[in-house]
């Protein structure tokens, strides 16, 4: 059995207006950081999970994503993983 | 029609649940039951309310963990057999999240929990949960929400619109929703998802009785 370390990110779709993002930049201008163009908050979800190899894996992080860390309909994931 | 029994969900995190029960009971004489969400069995009862709060302290999103629970599960069946659900604010997103209705529900655009009263249009009164045969169109119901603003992208819009799937509007809409949407229905009409609480509006001492309608309507066959 291998050991995998995966991080998870999801994301709000472009699409999707984030006002805790917006509210966010506008403190960001507040403080005094010069040149934010855009700034929008997503979660990341640090995963260990053990497995057959990296594409036995990747099929249950893939459903994982799919059906509970990301709602598709507003949000986008992408994810990373390393063999431990 | 006396034996007629609503079940109310109760999730780790329910706190509409007593109300819902109250309005029921107490207000139109329909007896209700508790359902506990590890409970799978639902042969004894007749329709199924699932009420606000933060079910699973709304961890991940609003209503993402309630799906998993086995009483989700057996609601599959439940509403094939066209009996009515009812999900009210955190119900209402359980709906979304669980695919019973489409779209989303997620932080409202100025990001304050909105605790209001607000006018609704009834749109479409399909599966006969508003009283759309009287003069007055427009009810008003209470909202108590911090992540209330339905989104979903334009085909599902144009799906709702086209198919009369929205029930209600925001006529000032409090929290960005597409559309205005503050109800909806699935295509057959026996599930509706709204984020406006009825069972807050069926007394007159205590603010109005617009939502009475749409509770008694849980009892149509």
């Amino acid at each position: 059995m291998d050991q995998f370390a995966v991080k998870v990110f999801v994301r709000l779709r472009p699409s999707v207006l984030d006002p805790a993002g917006e509210a966010t930049k506008s403190a960001s201008i507040k403080l005094g950081a010069e040149g934010i163009k855009s700034l929008r908050i997503g979660k990341m979800i640090e995963v260990k999970i053990e497995g057959n190899g990296e594409n036995e894996v990747r099929e249950r992080i893939d459903l994982l994503c799919d059906r509970l860390f990301a709602n598709t309909v507003i949000e986008d994931y992408e994810y990373s993983l390393e063999k431990l | 029609m006396d034996n007629f029994t609503v079940g109310v969900v109760v999730f780790p995190g329910s706190n509409c649940d007593r109300d819902v029960s109250w309005a029921l009971e107490g207000c139109l004489d329909i007896r209700t039951k508790y359902l506990w969400h590890e409970s799978s069995d639902l042969s004894d009862v007749d329709a199924i309310v699932l009420p606000g709060g933060f079910s699973y302290g709304d961890y991940l999103r609003c209503g993402a963990i309630a799906r998993f629970s086995p009483l989700i599960n057996a609601l599959d069946t439940f509403v094939k057999s066209g009996r009515r659900v009812l999900g009210i604010c955190n119900g209402f997103q359980i709906l979304t999240e669980s695919g019973f209705l489409p779209g989303a529900l997620t932080t409202n655009k100025n990001l304050n929990f909105i605790c209001d009263d607000v006018e609704l249009d009834i749109v479409s009164s399909k599966g006969g949960w508003f009283n759309d045969r009287v003069k007055k169109q427009t009810i008003k119901l209470p909202i108590a929400h911090g992540e209330g603003r339905y989104h979903c992208d334009s085909d599902t819009l144009k799906k709702l619109v086209d198919n009369e799937l929205i029930s209600l509007r925001y006529k000032n809409n409090p929290n960005g929703s597409s559309f205005d949407i503050a109800g909806i229905t699935n295509e057959k009409g026996n599930v509706l998802g709204l984020m406006p609480h009825p069972e807050r509006a069926c007394d007159e001492t205590i603010g109005g009785t617009d939502g009475l309608f749409t509770l008694k309507s849980l009892i149509l066959k």
